[in-house]
């Protein structure tokens, strides 16, 4: 009952974000519409490149929408959950950021609770289609093993994007006007996520494959989905590990994030 | 003498956007970071997809798309395709109304200061990111002068035309008042359609019919392809032609869309 009543102000507050959002219905249609039309330019990008080949590092056009549709979905749910985070140079900047630190409750949650971005929800929308057709495409058997490692995967997944913007978010203490530096990891990431991992150089490896962990988001586990032959000396099950990349991401998160408010001494307002 | 006014007001306009570039360091560093990260991720997709494609896709071979990729980069700190630009925020806050009292002309103004800061940031962001290309990505630059020259020169083109297309997203207001929504459908089409994820001769034919319609790869791939010396003689001419072509296009309606828009205007308040 206690539990209970500490969430409600977080559930009345996203609940008003729903409710404002939606309220301006042409507005909101609009942005649905946008961010549906950033979902599709990023599939035919996918699609232009791995039409005219074979294949790229062992993942044919099916295998790369396989990953695509994975990675895309995780981290378009992460972005409509903690996506916002990326605007907290301009609370810095601005000083509004001293406003969140005089109310009784954690700052992250909320931050987190301070938007949530429904128009987002169209781009979840065409990495889940893009998903199930490539599944169907390619013939995958819907035994429960392979249904589980879908959505430890898609868990593991949508965990590691949410972390990434976290830690990129306790980052902005340290840079605040160097915010591209973060966009680096975090979109890098994203692009890093839907393509395969088998064509990096070392330390792409080291950087998006192990420090932040988007192989684990969709390429991996398209790998030992497929049965298909995996890099980097790793075992064919390597697709399983995902949940332990999460664990990893959300310390990394963790930290950064404990770092970066401890850093910050206030606006001067 | 009416001719000497025009270029030092010109010239004012682009030494301030050049100062404002020059300003904010710690962006440009963060930019250059992003562009970094992004320009190793893409060569090697790309060099994968080549080698896949039998050494060749779309016209480019292995040296060819690294230089794309990495010259793609490098120039993306000054071509505009983002959509964002100063006169949107000017249009909605009402300051616009100010900028339609002084005695020059609202686009050539502000394209002036906007080539101002984009060709600055070649010097934090290109030169850089060009040297990264040459020294760890394995990208070739032509050593021909001419062809260098020809190429910056379609560099300015490339970037001129971004900020006009960019003006005619930014006075869309003067009938919309808020701009977001063009300027974030801006961004998702001209990176795409400017050959910024994939070159476009690599579209089936349709789709590069469609690109060939817009003047987005005149912004991005047309320099490209010009500087790192992949279009020779008759072809980089003609390409640079198409550059010039659709920046004149643009300026055209461009004055006819701010003559319309003057008419238009409403400012409320005091």
């Amino acid at each position: 009952m206690a539990e209970h009543s500490r969430l409600r102000p977080y559930r009345v507050l996203l609940g008003a974000r729903v409710r404002a959002q939606s309220s301006y219905r042409a507005s909101f249609g609009l942005d649905l519409l946008t961010s549906l039309l950033i979902g599709l330019v990023e599939l035919a990008e996918v699609w232009v490149l791995y039409r005219s080949v074979d294949g790229i590092g062992g993942l044919d056009l099916t295998a790369a929408l396989l990953v695509f549709g994975l990675a895309d979905t995780a981290f378009s749910i992460a972005d409509l959950v903690v996506g916002h985070l990326d605007t907290l140079p301009q609370y810095l900047r601005a000083g509004t950021f001293d406003v969140f630190c005089l109310r009784p409750q954690p700052l992250l949650a909320q931050l987190v609770t301070s938007d949530i971005s429904l128009r987002r929800l169209t781009r979840v929308a065409v990495g889940i289609t893009v998903l199930t057709g490539a599944l169907i495409t390619a013939d995958v058997p819907l035994t429960p093993e392979n249904a589980l490692l879908l959505l430890l995967a898609l868990v593991a997944g949508t965990l590691i994007c949410a972390g990434i913007f976290v830690a990129a978010a306790g980052a902005q203490f340290f840079l605040v006007d160097a915010s591209e530096m973060t966009n680096a990891i975090v979109y890098g990431g994203r692009y890093a996520s839907t393509h395969p991992a088998a064509v990096w150089s070392r330390p792409l490896v080291a950087l998006f494959g192990f420090g932040v962990p988007m192989a684990f988001a969709g390429y991996l586990p398209t790998l030992t989905l497929l049965d298909l032959p995996t890099p980097w000396n790793l075992p064919g099950w390597a697709g399983w590990l995902a949940p332990l990349a999460a664990l990893w991401t959300a310390v990394v998160a963790g930290l950064s994030w404990r770092l970066g408010t401890r850093h910050y001494q206030g606006g001067g307002g | 003498m009416r001719a000497r006014v025009w270029f030092r007001i010109h010239g004012r306009m682009f030494s301030a956007g050049w100062r404002r570039g020059s300003t904010y360091r710690a962006a440009a560093l963060g930019g250059l970071v992003a562009n970094a990260v992004f320009g190793f991720l893409k060569a090697s997709v790309l060099v994968a997809a080549v080698r896949a494609g039998g050494g060749d896709i779309g016209g480019y071979d292995a040296t060819a798309i690294v230089a794309y990729t990495w010259l793609g980069q490098a120039l993306l700190g000054s071509v505009n395709l983002n959509g964002r630009s100063d006169l949107a925020t000017r249009m909605k806050d009402g300051s616009i109304a100010v900028d339609l009292l002084r005695p020059v002309d609202l686009q050539t103004a502000t394209t002036a200061q906007d080539l101002g800061r984009a060709l600055f940031s070649l010097l934090p962001r290109g030169v850089p990111l060009i040297a990264l290309g040459v020294l760890a990505g394995g990208m070739r630059l032509p050593l021909d002068p001419l062809i260098l020259a020809l190429g910056a020169f379609s560099v300015v083109a490339g970037t001129t035309l971004s900020y006009l297309v960019v003006y005619l997203v930014a006075v869309a207001g003067f009938w919309i008042v808020e701009t977001r929504g063009l300027q974030t459908a801006y961004m998702i089409v001209s990176g795409f359609l400017a050959g910024l994820f994939v070159p476009v001769t690599l579209f089936p034919g349709w789709l590069l019919t469609l690109a060939r319609a817009t003047p987005f790869p005149s912004m991005l791939q047309t320099p490209i392809d010009v500087l790192s010396g992949r279009l020779t003689g008759a072809e980089s001419a003609q390409a640079v032609l198409v550059q010039l072509a659709w920046i004149t296009g643009v300026l055209v309606v461009g004055q006819v869309v701010t003559g319309a828009g003057r008419r238009r205007l409403e400012v409320q308040g005091g």
